[in-house]
């Protein structure tokens, strides 16, 4: 048997973990770019231009808001995000249970409205959005990005929380209610803590996807409400500072710590369970 | 309760009042009668509002805007002037078959990168399975515009991947397909491709591994007890079961990447414009709307009937 000879031994340990070796390779590509920018935010680049490297520095992670409007778009994108996460949330959830828990006329409608946003491209979204401001002669700034934010969120939130209330025991409600519980006792105390998991998830994707929006804002933005994204957006014509690298770094470092430290006391709490 | 919401919700549908979460629950009950039947319909409301005024109108104010003509400085009136679509068609006709084009490369190229990686998690991962799926979502938690600049550092014409692809003449190969051209990856289709690829491989990816994860690692034992080989158990077994899956992600992988045109203005050249690209320019730059408008109903129109197509074929339709 020639397969069982030592000298293909390395062959078929490597036909064994082929897709192993194939899934990392896959998540190098997938991490490359993060491993990139966290080391051009160290860089002092000769231009304006951070795209190939000099000289380590640290001068831009001592002076973060050294870039004139920077900071303040950054603050823009963050109150968006918080806003456009708390209407779509609130909004969301509520769809969500009447999708999930009731049978009425007009439910097949209802699913497809939720699920439509989601199959469109953002590019006709954004510009269909644009349109309907420009010809009622709605001003664009703020409220045409908070409200642009939370139509996109919405449908996402559904899902989420759908998802975790279809899965839900209606058994526990019932239990509630046979130990006497009103309805408003049942669900504050029973169906909102089963439910919470959902929509904590489609409120983080929410905050995720208004955050890193940039196609449907810029076409419902005004000249002078710029988001973050919009910034590096035009940073990468004029000139991208090391700063943006920062951020950018930043951003991630903190929601790796934030993500790795919940699964953490998950995973304490469970063995202490 | 309800009643005393209803008026509130009923007048000034968006930032206003909606109905409290104890609203939904108090017709949850076992009450029968008008004010049960009315609750899921408070509860869609807001959102099915929301999205009534700033989804579904906005089309038909697209349409209108479409067969309008005149200028900026005139107004625009509607004329029915349906040339906007065929000129649309003429001038940007490489546009729309460049946008498909790359998107499907894209989406393919997802699969193919994402389907290691996903079964790799779902099945060989053991303890590290968590911390490898927080890793395929890590990338999100910078900005997408901010890694795809630094593609721009990795393609770069004096960077490590030109150098290596130089000397295995790898990229005399590729320019002699036209994919790049003068010993260079940015400003060529390949960095483009390479890019969507990148941005919407985690749109791959997730729907890919629940679809896996699901699967009875019985099946794959069975499989085994009749004598299949591995490779006939993917084909017979694994594959056919993760097909929601793959429905599911090339949908998110190939209609996002069709419309978008930050990989194409960030890592490509006037040639390799998409779509996305002329729309965006004629309606922020060249402020053409009804142009804008016709070419964005255009390829509405081609995603919807494409989507619908391919889920036919598919025979899964339980994506929401």
């Amino acid at each position: 048997m020639a397969a069982d000879s030592p000298a293909l031994a390395p062959l078929r340990w490597l036909r064994r973990n082929a897709v192993v070796i194939a899934g990392l390779a896959s998540l190098g590509y997938l991490l490359l770019p993060n491993v990139v920018v966290m080391l051009f935010s160290f860089n002092k680049p000769a231009g304006r231009f951070n795209y190939e490297w000099r000289t380590f520095s640290t001068d831009a992670w001592t002076d973060p808001c050294g870039v004139a409007d920077m900071c303040g778009s950054l603050g823009l994108s963050l109150q968006v995000a918080l806003l456009a996460t708390l209407f779509a949330t609130a909004f969301g959830t509520f769809a969500a249970f009447a999708l999930a828990r009731y049978r009425f006329r007009g439910k097949g409608t209802g699913n497809a409205l939720i699920f439509l946003p989601m199959a469109m491209p953002e590019v006709v979204m954004g510009a269909s959005l644009g349109t309907l401001f420009l010809n009622t002669r709605v001003a664009f700034g703020f409220v045409t990005i908070l409200i642009a934010h939370i139509m996109f969120c919405l449908s996402f939130v559904v899902v989420a929380v759908k998802a975790r209330v279809m899965s839900m025991d209606p058994r526990l409600e019932e239990a509630a209610r046979d130990l006497y519980a009103g309805p408003v006792q049942t669900f504050v105390r029973v169906t909102l803590p089963l439910a919470a998991p959902g929509i904590a998830a489609g409120a983080m994707l929410s905050f995720a996807l208004s955050f890193d929006d940039f196609i449907i804002t810029q076409f419902n933005a005004g000249p002078s409400t710029v988001t973050f994204p919009m910034f590096v957006w035009g940073a990468a014509q004029r000139g991208v500072p090391v700063q943006v690298n920062v951020i950018g770094t930043a951003m991630f470092l903190i929601a790796v710590a934030i993500v790795l430290g919940g699964q953490i006391t998950a995973n304490r709490r469970r063995r202490a369970r | 309760m309800t009643a005393s919401t209803v008026p509130a919700a009923a007048g000034a549908a968006p930032p206003s009042q909606q109905p409290s979460p104890e609203t939904g629950s108090s017709g949850d009950g076992q009450g029968p009668g008008p004010r049960r039947r009315l609750t899921p319909y408070w509860l869609l409301l807001p959102a099915g509002l929301w999205l009534a005024v700033f989804f579904v109108a906005p089309f038909f104010y697209q349409a209108s805007t479409s067969v309008q003509s005149g200028s900026l400085e005139e107004g625009f009136r509607v004329t029915w002037d349906f040339t906007n679509y065929s000129d649309a068609l003429a001038t940007y006709g490489p546009h729309f078959l460049r946008s498909f084009l790359y998107a499907a490369v894209a989406t393919l190229l997802c699969l193919l990168i994402g389907y290691p990686l996903a079964y790799m998690i779902a099945f060989r991962a053991g303890r590290w399975r968590s911390l490898l799926l927080v890793m395929v979502i890590a990338p999100f938690f910078t900005s997408f515009l901010i890694r795809t600049l630094a593609w721009k550092t990795i393609l770069s014409d004096s960077g490590p991947v030109v150098g290596v692809l130089e000397s295995l003449h790898i990229l005399d190969f590729t320019s002699q397909l036209g994919l790049t051209g003068d010993d260079r990856l940015l400003a060529t289709p390949l960095a483009v491709v390479c890019g969507l690829t990148y941005n919407f491989l985690p749109f791959m990816i997730l729907p890919l591994y629940s679809s896996l994860e699901r699967i009875d690692l019985s099946l794959h034992e069975a499989a085994r007890d009749l004598y299949a080989k591995p490779t006939t158990t993917f084909r017979k077994v694994t594959f056919p079961l993760s097909l929601p899956g793959v429905v599911a992600g090339t949908l998110l992988t190939f209609i996002p990447a069709s419309g978008d045109y930050i990989n194409a203005q960030l890592l490509g050249s006037p040639n390799t414009q998409m779509i996305g690209n002329a729309i965006q320019k004629q309606f922020l730059n060249v402020l053409d709307y009804p142009t804008a408008a016709a070419m964005s109903f255009i390829l509405m129109a081609i995603i919807l009937i494409a989507v619908t197509v391919y889920m036919r074929k598919a025979g899964t339709e339980e994506l929401v």
